[in-house]
Protein backbone atom coordinates (compact mmCIF):
# COMPACT_ATOMS: atom_id res chain seq x y z
CA UNK A 1 0.00 0.00 0.00
CA UNK A 2 1.40 3.38 -1.04
CA UNK A 3 1.68 6.39 1.19
CA UNK A 4 -1.32 8.10 -0.37
CA UNK A 5 -3.55 5.03 -0.51
CA UNK A 6 -5.23 5.62 2.86
CA UNK A 7 -5.96 9.17 1.78
CA UNK A 8 -7.42 7.95 -1.50
CA UNK A 9 -9.63 5.49 0.36
CA UNK A 10 -10.89 8.26 2.61
CA UNK A 11 -11.71 10.36 -0.44
CA UNK A 12 -13.47 7.41 -2.07
CA UNK A 13 -15.67 7.08 0.99
CA UNK A 14 -16.31 10.80 1.03
CA UNK A 15 -17.27 10.62 -2.65
CA UNK A 16 -19.95 8.07 -1.77
CA UNK A 17 -21.35 10.39 0.86
CA UNK A 18 -21.39 13.26 -1.61
CA UNK A 19 -23.19 11.16 -4.21
CA UNK A 20 -25.84 10.26 -1.62
CA UNK A 21 -26.34 13.91 -0.73
CA UNK A 22 -27.65 14.45 -4.25
CA UNK A 23 -30.01 11.45 -4.08
CA UNK A 24 -33.73 11.86 -3.68
CA UNK A 25 -34.71 11.53 -0.01
CA UNK A 26 -36.60 8.35 0.88
CA UNK A 27 -38.04 9.62 4.13
CA UNK A 28 -41.62 10.72 4.77
CA UNK A 29 -42.37 13.95 6.59
CA UNK A 30 -44.75 12.29 9.03
CA UNK A 31 -47.37 13.42 10.20
CA UNK A 32 -47.86 15.89 7.34
CA UNK A 33 -47.16 13.18 4.81
CA UNK A 34 -48.22 9.61 5.53
CA UNK A 35 -46.67 6.46 4.23
CA UNK A 36 -49.23 4.43 2.30
CA UNK A 37 -49.77 0.95 3.73
CA UNK A 38 -49.93 -2.32 1.84
CA UNK A 39 -53.29 -4.06 1.23
CA UNK A 40 -52.50 -6.78 3.76
CA UNK A 41 -51.54 -4.26 6.45
CA UNK A 42 -52.64 -5.25 9.92
CA UNK A 43 -53.79 -2.14 11.73
CA UNK A 44 -56.76 -1.29 13.92
CA UNK A 45 -59.65 -3.74 13.78
CA UNK A 46 -62.95 -3.00 12.07
CA UNK A 47 -66.16 -4.93 12.57
CA UNK A 48 -67.77 -5.34 9.17
CA UNK A 49 -71.40 -5.29 8.05
CA UNK A 50 -73.20 -7.03 5.20
CA UNK A 51 -74.48 -4.95 2.30
CA UNK A 52 -77.94 -5.04 3.88
CA UNK A 53 -76.55 -3.41 7.02
CA UNK A 54 -76.66 -6.45 9.29
CA UNK A 55 -73.58 -7.06 11.38
CA UNK A 56 -71.35 -9.89 10.26
CA UNK A 57 -70.33 -10.74 13.81
CA UNK A 58 -72.37 -13.61 15.22
CA UNK A 59 -70.82 -13.53 18.69
CA UNK A 60 -69.14 -16.93 18.45
CA UNK A 61 -66.07 -15.76 20.43
CA UNK A 62 -63.70 -17.62 18.15
CA UNK A 63 -61.59 -14.48 17.84
CA UNK A 64 -61.31 -14.31 21.62
CA UNK A 65 -60.30 -17.96 21.71
CA UNK A 66 -57.72 -17.52 18.97
CA UNK A 67 -56.20 -14.36 20.42
CA UNK A 68 -52.73 -15.18 21.77
CA UNK A 69 -52.72 -12.00 23.86
CA UNK A 70 -56.23 -12.44 25.34
CA UNK A 71 -57.11 -8.95 24.18
CA UNK A 72 -60.67 -9.64 23.02
CA UNK A 73 -63.81 -9.98 25.11
CA UNK A 74 -67.07 -11.05 23.49
CA UNK A 75 -70.48 -11.56 25.05
CA UNK A 76 -73.27 -12.95 22.91
CA UNK A 77 -77.05 -12.48 23.10
CA UNK A 78 -80.00 -13.93 21.23
CA UNK A 79 -81.28 -12.38 18.01
CA UNK A 80 -85.02 -12.20 17.30
CA UNK A 81 -86.75 -11.20 14.09
CA UNK A 82 -88.20 -8.20 15.95
CA UNK A 83 -84.74 -6.99 16.99
CA UNK A 84 -82.20 -8.41 14.57
CA UNK A 85 -78.52 -7.42 14.71
CA UNK A 86 -76.96 -10.18 12.65
CA UNK A 87 -78.04 -13.21 10.67
CA UNK A 88 -78.44 -16.41 12.65
CA UNK A 89 -79.25 -17.05 16.25
CA UNK A 90 -76.88 -14.79 18.10
CA UNK A 91 -75.05 -11.50 17.94
CA UNK A 92 -72.31 -9.87 19.98
CA UNK A 93 -73.92 -7.68 22.64
CA UNK A 94 -70.50 -6.74 24.01
CA UNK A 95 -67.37 -6.64 21.92
CA UNK A 96 -64.26 -5.15 23.41
CA UNK A 97 -60.65 -5.14 22.27
CA UNK A 98 -57.91 -3.92 24.53
CA UNK A 99 -55.59 -2.16 22.13
CA UNK A 100 -52.76 -2.18 24.66
CA UNK A 101 -52.80 -5.95 24.81
CA UNK A 102 -53.35 -6.49 21.11
CA UNK A 103 -50.23 -7.55 19.19
CA UNK A 104 -51.79 -7.20 15.70
CA UNK A 105 -50.98 -10.77 14.74
CA UNK A 106 -54.23 -11.09 12.77
CA UNK A 107 -55.22 -14.41 14.32
CA UNK A 108 -58.70 -13.03 15.05
CA UNK A 109 -59.13 -12.25 11.37
CA UNK A 110 -57.96 -15.76 10.45
CA UNK A 111 -60.23 -17.38 13.01
CA UNK A 112 -63.40 -15.41 12.27
CA UNK A 113 -65.83 -17.74 10.46
CA UNK A 114 -67.88 -14.88 8.98
CA UNK A 115 -65.18 -12.35 7.98
CA UNK A 116 -66.63 -9.98 10.57
CA UNK A 117 -63.41 -8.77 12.11
CA UNK A 118 -60.84 -7.35 9.73
CA UNK A 119 -57.59 -5.63 10.57
CA UNK A 120 -57.77 -2.24 8.89
CA UNK A 121 -55.31 0.41 7.79
CA UNK A 122 -55.34 2.69 10.81
CA UNK A 123 -52.06 2.57 12.70
CA UNK A 124 -52.42 5.80 14.65
CA UNK A 125 -53.44 4.50 18.02
CA UNK A 126 -52.50 6.51 21.03
CA UNK A 127 -54.31 7.10 24.27
CA UNK A 128 -54.11 9.35 27.27
CA UNK A 129 -55.07 6.60 29.69
CA UNK A 130 -55.43 2.86 29.80
CA UNK A 131 -59.22 2.88 29.93
CA UNK A 132 -59.54 4.63 26.59
CA UNK A 133 -57.40 1.89 25.02
CA UNK A 134 -60.36 -0.47 25.35
CA UNK A 135 -62.31 -0.16 22.12
CA UNK A 136 -65.97 -1.02 22.42
CA UNK A 137 -68.28 -2.39 19.78
CA UNK A 138 -69.57 1.08 18.84
CA UNK A 139 -66.04 2.25 18.13
CA UNK A 140 -65.10 -0.81 16.11
CA UNK A 141 -68.28 -1.26 14.08
CA UNK A 142 -68.46 0.09 10.54
CA UNK A 143 -71.03 2.87 9.97
CA UNK A 144 -74.30 1.71 8.39
CA UNK A 145 -74.61 2.23 4.60
CA UNK A 146 -77.91 4.12 5.03
CA UNK A 147 -80.26 5.16 7.83
CA UNK A 148 -82.95 2.50 7.32
CA UNK A 149 -80.28 -0.19 7.64
CA UNK A 150 -79.41 0.46 11.29
CA UNK A 151 -79.25 -2.47 13.67
CA UNK A 152 -81.22 -3.70 15.52
CA UNK A 153 -84.13 -3.66 13.13
CA UNK A 154 -87.32 -5.59 12.43
CA UNK A 155 -86.96 -8.13 9.62
CA UNK A 156 -89.17 -10.64 7.87
CA UNK A 157 -89.25 -13.88 9.88
CA UNK A 158 -87.34 -16.90 8.57
CA UNK A 159 -85.05 -15.08 6.12
CA UNK A 160 -81.83 -14.57 8.08
CA UNK A 161 -81.27 -18.01 9.54
CA UNK A 162 -77.81 -18.79 8.33
CA UNK A 163 -74.92 -17.58 10.51
CA UNK A 164 -71.90 -18.63 8.49
CA UNK A 165 -71.99 -17.34 4.90
CA UNK A 166 -70.24 -18.72 1.85
CA UNK A 167 -66.92 -16.94 1.44
CA UNK A 168 -64.11 -16.61 -1.06
CA UNK A 169 -60.42 -17.04 -0.37
CA UNK A 170 -58.64 -13.71 0.14
CA UNK A 171 -57.49 -12.41 -3.23
CA UNK A 172 -54.84 -9.73 -2.73
CA UNK B 1 -44.09 -13.99 53.45
CA UNK B 2 -40.82 -14.54 51.71
CA UNK B 3 -37.70 -13.39 53.42
CA UNK B 4 -35.54 -11.10 51.36
CA UNK B 5 -32.00 -12.26 51.81
CA UNK B 6 -29.25 -9.77 52.02
CA UNK B 7 -26.88 -10.01 49.10
CA UNK B 8 -23.69 -11.74 50.03
CA UNK B 9 -21.04 -9.90 48.08
CA UNK B 10 -18.40 -12.46 49.05
CA UNK B 11 -19.72 -14.90 46.47
CA UNK B 12 -19.08 -12.42 43.68
CA UNK B 13 -15.48 -11.66 44.70
CA UNK B 14 -13.99 -14.09 42.21
CA UNK B 15 -15.47 -12.21 39.26
CA UNK B 16 -12.88 -9.46 39.57
CA UNK B 17 -9.23 -9.65 40.54
CA UNK B 18 -7.90 -9.00 44.04
CA UNK B 19 -6.43 -5.74 42.86
CA UNK B 20 -9.94 -4.29 42.62
CA UNK B 21 -10.29 -4.49 46.41
CA UNK B 22 -7.10 -2.61 47.12
CA UNK B 23 -8.15 0.18 44.84
CA UNK B 24 -5.40 -0.53 42.37
CA UNK B 25 -7.89 -1.13 39.55
CA UNK B 26 -11.21 0.58 39.01
CA UNK B 27 -14.62 -1.00 38.66
CA UNK B 28 -16.83 0.62 36.06
CA UNK B 29 -20.37 -0.11 35.03
CA UNK B 30 -21.10 -0.06 31.32
CA UNK B 31 -24.77 -0.27 30.60
CA UNK B 32 -27.53 -1.32 30.82
CA UNK B 33 -28.37 2.12 29.43
CA UNK B 34 -25.54 2.43 26.99
CA UNK B 35 -26.03 2.66 23.23
CA UNK B 36 -22.99 0.53 22.44
CA UNK B 37 -24.24 -2.46 24.37
CA UNK B 38 -26.94 -2.98 21.72
CA UNK B 39 -29.85 -3.22 24.06
CA UNK B 40 -29.84 -3.70 27.77
CA UNK B 41 -26.61 -5.48 28.54
CA UNK B 42 -24.71 -4.48 31.63
CA UNK B 43 -20.99 -5.03 31.68
CA UNK B 44 -19.00 -4.74 34.87
CA UNK B 45 -15.53 -3.69 33.80
CA UNK B 46 -12.41 -3.85 35.87
CA UNK B 47 -10.03 -1.29 34.48
CA UNK B 48 -6.34 -0.74 34.93
CA UNK B 49 -6.09 2.74 33.52
CA UNK B 50 -7.91 2.31 30.23
CA UNK B 51 -7.02 -1.34 29.83
CA UNK B 52 -9.66 -3.93 30.62
CA UNK B 53 -8.59 -6.49 33.20
CA UNK B 54 -11.94 -8.23 33.55
CA UNK B 55 -15.34 -7.89 32.00
CA UNK B 56 -18.39 -9.48 33.56
CA UNK B 57 -21.56 -9.47 31.49
CA UNK B 58 -24.78 -9.16 33.44
CA UNK B 59 -27.80 -10.26 31.46
CA UNK B 60 -31.49 -10.62 32.13
CA UNK B 61 -32.70 -7.03 31.83
CA UNK B 62 -34.85 -7.95 28.86
CA UNK B 63 -36.15 -11.22 30.24
CA UNK B 64 -39.76 -11.55 29.12
CA UNK B 65 -40.44 -15.18 29.90
CA UNK B 66 -40.97 -16.19 26.30
CA UNK B 67 -40.26 -19.86 26.89
CA UNK B 68 -42.62 -20.16 29.85
CA UNK B 69 -45.27 -18.16 28.04
CA UNK B 70 -45.15 -20.53 25.10
CA UNK B 71 -46.01 -23.43 27.40
CA UNK B 72 -49.29 -21.73 28.23
CA UNK B 73 -50.39 -21.42 24.59
CA UNK B 74 -51.39 -23.93 21.95
CA UNK B 75 -48.86 -24.82 19.27
CA UNK B 76 -50.48 -22.43 16.79
CA UNK B 77 -50.75 -19.49 19.17
CA UNK B 78 -47.31 -19.91 20.73
CA UNK B 79 -45.77 -18.94 17.42
CA UNK B 80 -46.38 -15.23 17.97
CA UNK B 81 -43.93 -15.38 20.86
CA UNK B 82 -41.16 -16.53 18.55
CA UNK B 83 -41.32 -13.27 16.59
CA UNK B 84 -40.47 -11.40 19.70
CA UNK B 85 -37.29 -13.15 20.81
CA UNK B 86 -34.72 -12.04 18.33
CA UNK B 87 -36.41 -9.01 16.88
CA UNK B 88 -33.89 -8.77 14.03
CA UNK B 89 -34.66 -12.23 12.76
CA UNK B 90 -38.42 -12.64 13.09
CA UNK B 91 -38.96 -14.92 10.13
CA UNK B 92 -35.95 -17.02 11.04
CA UNK B 93 -37.42 -17.59 14.49
CA UNK B 94 -40.77 -18.46 12.94
CA UNK B 95 -39.01 -20.96 10.72
CA UNK B 96 -37.10 -22.57 13.59
CA UNK B 97 -40.28 -22.94 15.63
CA UNK B 98 -42.40 -24.18 12.74
CA UNK B 99 -39.76 -26.72 11.74
CA UNK B 100 -39.77 -28.06 15.29
CA UNK B 101 -43.57 -28.32 15.31
CA UNK B 102 -43.57 -29.95 11.89
CA UNK B 103 -40.98 -32.45 13.08
CA UNK B 104 -42.99 -33.24 16.20
CA UNK B 105 -46.30 -33.85 14.42
CA UNK B 106 -44.71 -35.11 11.18
CA UNK B 107 -46.21 -32.51 8.91
CA UNK B 108 -45.06 -32.04 5.32
CA UNK B 109 -44.40 -28.65 3.78
CA UNK B 110 -45.23 -28.13 0.08
CA UNK B 111 -42.22 -27.27 -2.17
CA UNK B 112 -43.48 -23.79 -2.98
CA UNK B 113 -43.73 -22.94 0.69
CA UNK B 114 -40.21 -24.26 1.23
CA UNK B 115 -38.77 -22.10 -1.54
CA UNK B 116 -40.65 -19.02 -0.32
CA UNK B 117 -39.45 -19.67 3.21
CA UNK B 118 -35.88 -19.72 1.94
CA UNK B 119 -36.36 -16.43 0.08
CA UNK B 120 -37.94 -14.74 3.08
CA UNK B 121 -35.40 -16.02 5.57
CA UNK B 122 -32.51 -14.94 3.36
CA UNK B 123 -34.10 -11.49 3.00
CA UNK B 124 -34.34 -11.43 6.76
CA UNK B 125 -30.67 -12.36 7.01
CA UNK B 126 -29.80 -9.39 4.78
CA UNK B 127 -32.03 -7.12 6.87
CA UNK B 128 -30.40 -8.31 10.07
CA UNK B 129 -26.91 -7.85 8.68
CA UNK B 130 -27.94 -4.38 7.51
CA UNK B 131 -28.82 -3.40 11.05
CA UNK B 132 -25.55 -4.92 12.14
CA UNK B 133 -23.44 -3.04 9.57
CA UNK B 134 -25.27 0.17 10.45
CA UNK B 135 -24.74 -0.11 14.18
CA UNK B 136 -21.23 -1.44 13.70
CA UNK B 137 -20.36 1.69 11.74
CA UNK B 138 -22.16 3.84 14.27
CA UNK B 139 -20.21 2.36 17.18
CA UNK B 140 -17.01 3.14 15.33
CA UNK B 141 -18.16 6.69 14.60
CA UNK B 142 -19.19 6.14 10.97
CA UNK B 143 -22.63 7.73 10.98
CA UNK B 144 -23.60 7.72 7.31
CA UNK B 145 -23.45 3.97 6.72
CA UNK B 146 -26.11 3.59 9.41
CA UNK B 147 -28.50 5.80 7.46
CA UNK B 148 -27.82 4.02 4.18
CA UNK B 149 -28.19 0.57 5.70
CA UNK B 150 -31.53 1.45 7.25
CA UNK B 151 -32.76 2.78 3.92
CA UNK B 152 -32.17 -0.62 2.30
CA UNK B 153 -33.56 -2.45 5.30
CA UNK B 154 -36.77 -0.50 4.88
CA UNK B 155 -37.09 -1.94 1.37
CA UNK B 156 -36.90 -5.46 2.79
CA UNK B 157 -39.36 -4.66 5.56
CA UNK B 158 -41.69 -3.29 2.91
CA UNK B 159 -41.53 -6.66 1.15
CA UNK B 160 -42.48 -8.27 4.45
CA UNK B 161 -45.38 -5.87 4.83
CA UNK B 162 -46.46 -6.77 1.31
CA UNK B 163 -46.58 -10.47 2.23
CA UNK B 164 -47.74 -10.49 5.79
CA UNK B 165 -49.10 -7.05 6.62
CA UNK B 166 -46.47 -6.35 9.24
CA UNK B 167 -42.97 -5.05 8.86
CA UNK B 168 -41.41 -6.88 11.75
CA UNK B 169 -43.73 -9.16 13.72
CA UNK B 170 -44.78 -11.04 10.63
CA UNK B 171 -45.80 -14.50 11.89
CA UNK B 172 -45.86 -15.32 8.19
CA UNK B 173 -44.35 -18.80 8.36
CA UNK B 174 -46.90 -21.11 9.97
CA UNK B 175 -46.73 -24.79 10.90
CA UNK B 176 -47.38 -26.65 7.64
CA UNK B 177 -46.41 -23.87 5.26
CA UNK B 178 -47.11 -20.17 5.09
CA UNK B 179 -49.93 -17.93 6.21
CA UNK B 180 -50.97 -17.18 2.62
CA UNK B 181 -49.38 -17.24 -0.79
CA UNK B 182 -47.29 -14.17 -1.56
CA UNK B 183 -49.05 -11.44 -3.57
CA UNK B 184 -48.27 -10.95 -7.28
CA UNK B 185 -46.12 -7.88 -6.63
CA UNK B 186 -43.77 -9.96 -4.51
CA UNK B 187 -41.54 -11.15 -7.33
CA UNK B 188 -41.02 -7.69 -8.83
CA UNK B 189 -40.35 -6.23 -5.39
CA UNK B 190 -37.68 -8.84 -4.64
CA UNK B 191 -36.15 -8.53 -8.11
CA UNK B 192 -35.99 -4.74 -7.75
CA UNK B 193 -34.23 -5.17 -4.47
CA UNK B 194 -31.76 -7.66 -5.97
CA UNK B 195 -31.03 -5.19 -8.76
CA UNK B 196 -30.28 -2.29 -6.43
CA UNK B 197 -28.65 -4.06 -3.55
CA UNK B 198 -25.27 -5.21 -5.04
CA UNK B 199 -24.46 -1.57 -5.79
CA UNK B 200 -25.40 -0.64 -2.26
CA UNK B 201 -23.09 -3.25 -0.78
CA UNK B 202 -20.30 -1.80 -2.93
CA UNK B 203 -21.10 1.59 -1.43
CA UNK B 204 -20.87 0.30 2.12
CA UNK B 205 -17.58 -1.28 1.21
CA UNK B 206 -16.33 1.95 -0.32
CA UNK B 207 -17.14 3.66 2.95
CA UNK B 208 -15.73 1.08 5.30
CA UNK B 209 -13.66 -1.82 4.00
CA UNK B 210 -10.42 0.02 3.25
CA UNK B 211 -11.05 3.13 5.30
CA UNK B 212 -7.79 3.63 7.26
CA UNK B 213 -9.59 4.95 10.34
CA UNK B 214 -11.86 1.90 10.31
CA UNK B 215 -8.96 -0.50 9.84
CA UNK B 216 -7.05 1.06 12.72
CA UNK B 217 -9.93 0.29 15.02
CA UNK B 218 -10.40 -3.30 13.87
CA UNK B 219 -7.26 -5.07 12.72
CA UNK B 220 -5.99 -7.52 15.33
CA UNK B 221 -8.66 -6.54 17.86
CA UNK B 222 -10.53 -9.27 19.73
CA UNK B 223 -8.79 -12.29 18.25
CA UNK B 224 -10.79 -15.48 18.69
CA UNK B 225 -9.17 -18.79 17.87
CA UNK B 226 -11.18 -21.73 16.61
CA UNK B 227 -10.62 -23.88 19.68
CA UNK B 228 -11.96 -21.26 22.11
CA UNK B 229 -14.85 -20.53 19.79
CA UNK B 230 -15.89 -24.18 19.71
CA UNK B 231 -15.44 -24.47 23.47
CA UNK B 232 -17.94 -21.69 24.03
CA UNK B 233 -20.39 -22.95 21.43
CA UNK B 234 -19.89 -19.90 19.26
CA UNK B 235 -21.68 -20.25 15.94
CA UNK B 236 -22.52 -18.22 12.88
CA UNK B 237 -20.35 -15.59 11.21
CA UNK B 238 -18.28 -15.27 14.36
CA UNK B 239 -17.21 -18.90 14.15
CA UNK B 240 -16.65 -18.70 10.41
CA UNK B 241 -14.40 -15.67 10.91
CA UNK B 242 -12.24 -17.89 13.13
CA UNK B 243 -11.62 -20.38 10.37
CA UNK B 244 -14.26 -23.04 11.07
CA UNK B 245 -16.39 -23.76 8.03
CA UNK B 246 -19.64 -24.55 9.76
CA UNK B 247 -22.99 -23.45 8.47
CA UNK B 248 -26.17 -25.40 9.12
CA UNK B 249 -27.45 -24.52 5.66
CA UNK B 250 -24.61 -26.65 4.23
CA UNK B 251 -23.91 -29.03 7.11
CA UNK B 252 -27.52 -30.04 7.83
CA UNK B 253 -29.56 -28.68 4.94
CA UNK B 254 -33.20 -27.87 5.64
CA UNK B 255 -35.97 -26.36 3.50
CA UNK B 256 -34.17 -27.50 0.36
CA UNK B 257 -31.01 -25.46 0.86
CA UNK B 258 -29.07 -28.28 -0.78
CA UNK B 259 -30.49 -27.30 -4.21
CA UNK B 260 -28.97 -23.84 -4.11
CA UNK B 261 -25.44 -23.07 -5.09
CA UNK B 262 -23.73 -20.76 -2.63
CA UNK B 263 -20.49 -20.45 -0.74
CA UNK B 264 -19.84 -20.05 2.94
CA UNK B 265 -17.46 -17.16 3.49
CA UNK B 266 -14.69 -18.17 5.86
CA UNK B 267 -11.78 -16.13 7.21
CA UNK B 268 -8.98 -17.41 9.36
CA UNK B 269 -7.85 -14.24 11.14
CA UNK B 270 -10.55 -14.39 13.81
CA UNK B 271 -10.36 -10.69 14.60
CA UNK B 272 -13.04 -8.04 14.45
CA UNK B 273 -12.18 -7.16 10.88
CA UNK B 274 -12.55 -10.78 9.76
CA UNK B 275 -16.05 -10.86 11.24
CA UNK B 276 -16.87 -7.73 9.30
CA UNK B 277 -15.62 -9.26 6.05
CA UNK B 278 -17.52 -12.50 6.58
CA UNK B 279 -20.80 -10.69 7.13
CA UNK B 280 -20.34 -8.40 4.15
CA UNK B 281 -19.66 -11.44 1.99
CA UNK B 282 -22.82 -13.06 3.37
CA UNK B 283 -24.83 -10.21 1.84
CA UNK B 284 -23.69 -11.39 -1.58
CA UNK B 285 -24.20 -15.07 -0.86
CA UNK B 286 -27.73 -14.48 0.42
CA UNK B 287 -28.52 -12.57 -2.75
CA UNK B 288 -27.32 -15.55 -4.77
CA UNK B 289 -29.66 -17.87 -2.86
CA UNK B 290 -32.64 -15.55 -3.25
CA UNK B 291 -32.07 -15.20 -6.98
CA UNK B 292 -31.82 -18.96 -7.51
CA UNK B 293 -34.85 -19.67 -5.36
CA UNK B 294 -36.85 -17.03 -7.18
CA UNK B 295 -35.85 -18.37 -10.60
CA UNK B 296 -37.02 -21.88 -9.88
CA UNK B 297 -39.92 -21.03 -7.60
CA UNK B 298 -42.39 -23.89 -8.07
CA UNK B 299 -46.13 -23.29 -8.34
CA UNK B 300 -48.61 -25.04 -6.10
CA UNK B 301 -50.11 -24.79 -2.66
CA UNK B 302 -48.28 -23.01 0.15
CA UNK B 303 -49.94 -24.87 3.01
CA UNK B 304 -50.18 -28.49 3.86
CA UNK B 305 -53.71 -29.83 3.31
CA UNK B 306 -53.61 -31.93 6.45
CA UNK B 307 -56.74 -30.55 8.10
CA UNK B 308 -55.86 -32.01 11.47
CA UNK B 309 -53.05 -29.46 11.82
CA UNK B 310 -53.63 -26.68 9.31
CA UNK B 311 -56.87 -24.63 9.34
CA UNK B 312 -58.94 -25.03 6.16
CA UNK B 313 -59.09 -22.26 3.53
CA UNK B 314 -61.81 -19.66 3.89
CA UNK B 315 -63.71 -20.86 0.82
CA UNK B 316 -64.39 -24.22 2.48
CA UNK B 317 -65.69 -22.91 5.80
CA UNK B 318 -69.04 -21.73 4.45
CA UNK B 319 -69.80 -24.86 2.45
CA UNK B 320 -68.34 -27.82 4.33
CA UNK B 321 -69.47 -28.78 7.79
CA UNK B 322 -66.31 -30.81 8.29
CA UNK B 323 -64.14 -27.80 7.43
CA UNK B 324 -66.06 -25.64 9.88
CA UNK B 325 -65.54 -28.20 12.63
CA UNK B 326 -61.81 -28.39 11.88
CA UNK B 327 -61.63 -24.60 11.81
CA UNK B 328 -63.31 -24.23 15.21
CA UNK B 329 -61.35 -27.06 16.73
CA UNK B 330 -57.97 -25.76 15.56
CA UNK B 331 -58.56 -22.19 16.67
CA UNK B 332 -59.93 -23.09 20.10
CA UNK B 333 -58.40 -26.29 21.40
CA UNK B 334 -55.61 -26.56 18.84
CA UNK B 335 -54.07 -29.78 17.61
CA UNK B 336 -52.53 -32.33 19.92
CA UNK B 337 -48.94 -33.31 19.39
CA UNK B 338 -47.63 -36.73 20.37
CA UNK B 339 -45.52 -37.36 23.43
CA UNK B 340 -41.88 -36.89 22.64
CA UNK B 341 -39.22 -34.31 22.12
CA UNK B 342 -37.59 -32.83 19.04
CA UNK B 343 -34.76 -30.42 18.36
CA UNK B 344 -34.53 -28.51 15.13
CA UNK B 345 -32.08 -25.80 14.27
CA UNK B 346 -31.69 -23.19 11.58
CA UNK B 347 -28.81 -20.93 10.67
CA UNK B 348 -29.92 -17.53 11.89
CA UNK B 349 -27.91 -14.40 10.98
CA UNK B 350 -26.15 -14.81 14.29
CA UNK B 351 -25.56 -18.55 14.31
CA UNK B 352 -27.33 -21.74 15.23
CA UNK B 353 -30.83 -21.01 16.39
CA UNK B 354 -32.38 -24.14 17.78
CA UNK B 355 -35.74 -25.01 19.26
CA UNK B 356 -36.17 -27.89 21.64
CA UNK B 357 -39.81 -28.81 21.84
CA UNK B 358 -41.33 -31.36 24.13
CA UNK B 359 -44.86 -32.55 23.58
CA UNK B 360 -46.91 -34.29 26.24
CA UNK B 361 -49.75 -35.53 24.08
CA UNK B 362 -51.84 -32.42 24.66
CA UNK B 363 -52.42 -29.30 22.59
CA UNK B 364 -49.82 -27.24 24.41
CA UNK B 365 -46.06 -27.82 24.47
CA UNK B 366 -44.76 -29.20 27.73
CA UNK B 367 -41.45 -27.42 27.33
CA UNK B 368 -40.02 -25.06 24.74
CA UNK B 369 -36.38 -24.21 24.92
CA UNK B 370 -34.55 -21.87 22.59
CA UNK B 371 -30.90 -22.39 21.91
CA UNK B 372 -30.03 -18.87 20.91
CA UNK B 373 -26.81 -17.94 19.16
CA UNK B 374 -26.34 -14.55 20.83
CA UNK B 375 -26.17 -16.16 24.25
CA UNK B 376 -23.26 -18.43 23.35
CA UNK B 377 -21.57 -15.72 21.33
CA UNK B 378 -21.71 -13.30 24.25
CA UNK B 379 -20.16 -15.87 26.59
CA UNK B 380 -16.87 -15.58 24.75
CA UNK B 381 -16.72 -11.77 24.87
CA UNK B 382 -15.10 -11.52 28.36
CA UNK B 383 -12.21 -13.60 27.04
CA UNK B 384 -11.85 -11.47 23.93
CA UNK B 385 -11.75 -8.09 25.62
CA UNK B 386 -9.05 -8.83 28.18
CA UNK B 387 -6.08 -6.54 27.65
CA UNK B 388 -7.88 -4.29 25.19
CA UNK B 389 -8.97 -0.70 25.61
CA UNK B 390 -12.53 0.29 26.47
CA UNK B 391 -12.97 1.66 22.95
CA UNK B 392 -11.99 -1.77 21.57
CA UNK B 393 -14.62 -3.40 23.74
CA UNK B 394 -17.21 -1.41 21.82
CA UNK B 395 -15.81 -2.69 18.52
CA UNK B 396 -15.68 -6.29 19.76
CA UNK B 397 -19.20 -6.18 21.15
CA UNK B 398 -20.49 -4.69 17.91
CA UNK B 399 -18.73 -7.36 15.86
CA UNK B 400 -20.35 -10.20 17.84
CA UNK B 401 -23.74 -8.87 16.74
CA UNK B 402 -25.68 -9.65 19.88
CA UNK B 403 -29.41 -9.08 20.21
CA UNK B 404 -30.50 -8.86 23.80
CA UNK B 405 -33.99 -10.13 23.06
CA UNK B 406 -32.27 -13.26 21.86
CA UNK B 407 -30.08 -13.61 24.93
CA UNK B 408 -32.62 -12.95 27.67
CA UNK B 409 -35.72 -14.42 26.01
Amino acid sequence: MGVFDPLLELLRGLGTTFKMALDKPVTYQYPEEKRPVRPRFRGRHVLKRYENGLEKCIGCSLCAAACPADAIFVEASENTDEKRFSPGERYASTYEINMLRCIYCGFCEDACPTEAIVLGDNYELSFYDRRSAIYTKEMLLEPVPSVEMTTPRKVEPGVFTRSVPEMKDPQD
Amino acid sequence: MTQIEEVNYEQYRHLVSERAFTGETMLLNMGPQHPSTHGVLRLLLELDGEVIVNAVPDIGFLHTGVEKNMEAKTYLKAEVMSDRLDYMNNLGNNLAYCMAVEKLVELDVPPRAQALRVILVELQRIASHLVWIGTFGLDLAAMSVFLYAFREREQILDIFELCSGQRMMTTFIRPGGLWRDVPVEFETAVRNFLKIFPKRVDEYEALLTKNPLFLDRLLGIGKLDAATALQHGVTGPMLRASGVKWDLRKARPYMGYEQYDFDIPVRTEGDTYARYLVRVQEFRESMKIIEQALNKLPMGPVRSDNRKFVPPPRSEIGVSMEALIHHFKLWTEGFSAPKGSVYSAVESPRGELGVYLEGDGGPKPHRVHWRTPSFSNLSVVPKLVKGHLVADLVAILASTDIVLGDIDR
